[in-house]
């Protein structure tokens, strides 16, 4: 009585195991190539990948996100083949990396501008570099403060492990966040959050506030940054592209030694005309020609 | 007033069950109401596309069924074998307790902690990388305590008179167990099993470090391909997906697939132990 | 003699299989112990239990204090406690002692269903069902923090709760409810003065085992709690427990770094209680033998 079951059981492995191997159509030979790292990064690495796969039908490129910790870690413990990061590594890494063998190469790909973004009830519409430090150190923790409603400020960040987060704390505060700050999984969770919440303030890619068609994303308000005393809007893409708006920051990707073979020219596809447009496209932007000069210094166009 | 109190107290006990028993009916009902316009011959066989906003969750379905064979091959061999020392060989002694003390502790070790010892063990010591492997390994060790404990209770329902007379006729203790204990414990070690293992499909924080991927554009080709899995694919489009909302269908449709695997081998548990127990009556 | 020897393989093979479930717990103590002890070369181990701040990639200075995340981890552990006890134990008793037959086959496999659903579908549904929910009746910004928490991990111990006070409150011998009805008690009073408080240590055991379940439990609290390292104040406050802090943080760190370490060693401690909760489990429940 048992046995039929048994049998139905083996049954459906078999015809599992036969739909696998007829659907997959793996080509003989092909090669895997593992990026991994930045969740800021991962949208525009998995887009790029898709793009090169279909180009190229003889690599299988496979995306995970997990931060910029996770992918600068995996690179130094020699477990993936590209990192990507959103922050330069640090000089205890790269000696970490070269201990265990691992010679770092960098390559920029993009340019991602972070957006400071609030509920759109919050009367603001811009905020200065100095005064978003106060706000994110906690030093100043009410809106009322910088003209708003009397509305204690909830802080929107990310955790410690993303290269964001360490970006922002670096060049804006210069020292560590308010222990107050909500340390959200991922950029989308912060966008989430600040939706719902008008006593929000939040930092986030700008690629996940703006949609592809150029609207922002409901419910939000994206500020206008001033580094003296001019607001610029992260909105206007010549404001980016020029470095007038002050939250920018390029994009890395780290190989062990000078990327050879499938990666090189997947590296290539990616600084291509090609590949730069289809960066443009996902909401980030294309490399200044400084960022350029310094790829080709180390080599990376022909 | 007393039998007013019993009739309180019996209709608020009853409440509770029922209050227990909605907890899965809103989960079924909330994933069948928003998950099942998702579901199409495309969304459950087709790869994902478009940075996961479109297309299907093929691979992680297939990545699935991949790992929990692993899961299963490693721990049911390992498993039986050890309910059949417990039950045919051990002797009340201070080994067997600390064997059954041992047991009974890694069932209530954290699943995370399942998860820091298979990347310690099977993706650095052993060397499997994050691969299909390693993660199949961590959740068959976190199967195991579950699959002893139930194929014991399967072996003792053998009565003893199988045993003795098998030995009577002169085989070996170990032919006994073979052609008298085992097939008749079978059902029940195979409930205990597909439960086991049904908990293991769906389980997440033990293989988040041992390879499982946010996109893969080929099933995996061995077991030492890092894969997607349906319980990690539910993770990444419900928290870390850049479009969270734009992809809450594919998240609910997702949830509606893993489920359905998972209430599936549950029922076919069920099934079997029904009869199985209805077989022994008789 | 062939016979005699395969039959010897074999008793060896099983014996292998058995002690197999020692070496793993032994293993994962080493592991933890090797790795978690070398993060105290850098850190007090008082500062690491008391301290309330954890910032391993700090602008100034690391620290590393797992006081608010312990904190978090009980508080979360409390609430589902509060929530599933009543619950579970009343439903225990109900299919024990009042359901009919027929309502018994039914409820108990739904319970087994229960403890099937993944935590992950669980704290998906935390996430769009009961986030919204509890964000619009109580007035807040968002619903992920230790209620939402709270409720889902109660409803993840509630099968084992259930399963493990109904097996004690069944095993009270036949001839003390009999007694008590002979002296003219109804159902109910036989219940709550007789069957129960026979069954204590077993009801004690079920909801110690249930604590243990919520307090190792992971992707259902990082996905619903909102993962903030500060001191909780309230049930409505984001909180970041033992187990998310290793599942966020343990894809980040280089290897063999303090920072890497330190997950270890709190692993240690996520360990150490899982351990304990079972010991008292066991200890409370061999106080019942009839």
């Amino acid at each position: 009585m048992a046995r039929p079951l048994f049998v139905i059981i083996l049954h459906i492995i078999l015809a599992l195991s036969l739909i696998t191997s007829s659907c997959s159509k793996a080509p003989k030979g092909y090669s895997l190539l593992q990026l991994k790292g930045s969740d800021t990064e991962v949208s525009l690495a998995l887009s790029l990948a898709e793009a090169y796969m279909d180009k190229d039908s003889l690599v299988s490129i496979a995306v995970t996100g997990g931060g910029s910790g996770t992918g600068i870690a995996a690179i130094i413990n020699g477990k993936t083949d590209i990192a990507n990061s959103s922050r330069p590594m640090k000089e205890k890494e790269i000696s970490l990396a070269e201990s265990q063998g691992v010679k770092v190469f960098t390559t920029l790909f993009a340019v991602d501008a972070l957006a400071i973004i609030v509920n759109d009830q919050n009367p603001l519409d811009g905020l200065g570099t100095s005064q978003l430090g106060e706000i994110f150190r906690g030093e100043k923790d009410n809106w009322k403060a910088f003209g708003g409603e009397d509305l204690e400020i909830n802080l929107y960040g990310r955790q410690n492990n993303s290269g964001t987060y360490i970006f922002f704390r670096d060049n804006f505060l210069k020292a560590d966040y308010s222990p107050e700050a909500k340390q959200m999984n991922g950029n989308a969770q912060i966008v989430a959050g600040v939706r719902e919440d008008p006593s929000a303030i939040g930092y986030v890619g700008l690629g996940y506030v703006v949609k592809k068609n150029g609207s922002i994303v409901d419910g939000l308000k994206i500020l206008n940054i001033a580094q003296d005393s001019l607001f610029i809007s992260p909105l206007e893409k010549d404001n980016i592209t020029s470095g007038a708006y002050p939250i920018t920051r390029p994009l890395y990707q780290f190989t062990n030694g000078k990327p050879s073979g499938k990666i090189l020219e997947f590296i290539q596809f990616e600084l291509s005309r090609e590949g730069q447009e289809l960066v443009s496209r996902e909401g980030y932007y294309p490399l200044s020609p400084e960022h350029v000069m310094i790829n080709k210094q180390n080599g990376l166009y022909e | 007033m007393r039998k007013a109190k019993q009739w309180i107290g019996i209709n608020l006990m009853l409440v509770f069950t029922l209050i227990v028993a909605a907890f899965l009916g809103i989960v079924v009902y909330d994933l069948l109401y928003k998950g099942s316009s998702v579901i199409s011959f495309e969304f459950v066989f087709d790869f994902p596309r478009n940075g996961n906003t479109e297309g299907g969750i093929w691979p992680a379905t297939v990545g699935t069924a991949l790992v929990t064979l692993i899961t299963a091959l490693f721990s049911i061999p390992l498993g039986v074998g050890a309910a059949v020392y417990l039950n045919e060989y051990a002797k009340e002694n201070w080994m067997t307790q600390l064997i059954r003390a041992s047991i009974r502790n890694l069932a209530g070790v954290p699943s995370i902690i399942y998860g820091l010892f298979g990347v310690a063990i099977f993706v650095n010591g052993l060397g499997f990388g994050a691969s299909v492997l390693a993660a199949g390994m961590t959740l068959g060790l976190l199967t195991l305590p579950y699959i002893i404990t139930t194929s014991e209770e399967a072996l003792k329902t053998v009565p003893d008179s199988y045993r003795e007379g098998a030995l009577a006729l002169g085989a070996t203790k170990w032919q006994a167990i073979r052609t008298n204990v085992l097939p008749n414990a079978v059902p029940g070690i195979l409930t205990g099993a597909i439960l086991g293992l049904s908990r293991a499909a769906g389980e997440t924080a033990p293989i988040l470090f041992t390879g499982a991927l946010y996109y893969l554009r080929y099933l995996p080709q061995s077991v030492f391909d890092p894969f997607m899995v349906l319980p990690y694919h539910l993770y990444i489009l419900s928290t870390q997906h850049h479009a969270m909302e734009e992809v809450r269908p594919l998240a609910y449709g997702t949830a509606l697939v893993l489920i359905s695997l998972i209430l599936l081998l549950n029922i076919s548990a069920f099934i079997l132990r029904y009869r199985f127990r209805k077989a022994q009556m008789r | 003699m062939n016979r005699n020897r395969t039959d010897r393989l074999f008793s060896y093979l099983f014996l292998g299989a058995g002690m197999l479930s020692v070496l793993i717990l032994l293993g994962i103590f080493l592991m933890l112990l090797i790795n978690g002890i070398r993060t105290f070369a850098e850190i007090n181990p008082l500062e690491f239990l008391f301290g309330s701040t954890w910032n391993p990639s700090a602008y100034e200075k690391a620290s590393y204090g797992i006081g608010s995340m312990l904190v978090s981890t009980l508080m979360v552990t409390l609430g589902a406690m509060i929530i599933a006890v009543p619950l579970g134990i009343g439903s225990a008793a109900y299919l024990s002692e009042i359901a009919p037959a027929r309502v018994r086959e039914i409820l108990k496999p739904i319970l087994e269903m229960l403890a099937g659903i993944p935590s992950v579908v669980i704290g998906f549904l935390g996430i769009v069902l009961l986030g919204p929910a509890i964000a619009s009746t109580f007035g807040l910004n968002n619903g992920l923090n230790a209620l939402n928490g709270s409720i889902l991990l109660a409803v993840m111990a509630l099968p084992t709760i259930v399963s493990v006070a109904e097996d004690a409150i069944r095993a009270v011998p036949n001839s003390f409810k009999e007694a008590s009805y002979a002296l003219g008690a109804n159902r109910w009073i036989t219940l709550t003065r007789v069957t129960l408080p026979a069954s204590f240590s077993g009801i004690i055991a079920a909801m110690v085992l249930g604590m243990g379940r919520a307090i190792g439990e992971t992707m259902t609290v990082l996905m619903v709690t909102g993962n903030n390292l500060s001191m909780p104040n309230s049930y409505f406050d984001s909180i970041r427990t033992l187990t998310a802090t290793i599942a966020i943080e343990l894809g980040e760190v280089a290897y063999g770094t303090t920072h890497y370490f330190s997950l270890f060693a709190v692993g240690a401690v996520l360990f150490t209680i899982s351990l304990l909760v079972n010991i008292v489990a066991e200890w409370v429940a061999s106080k019942f033998r009839y």
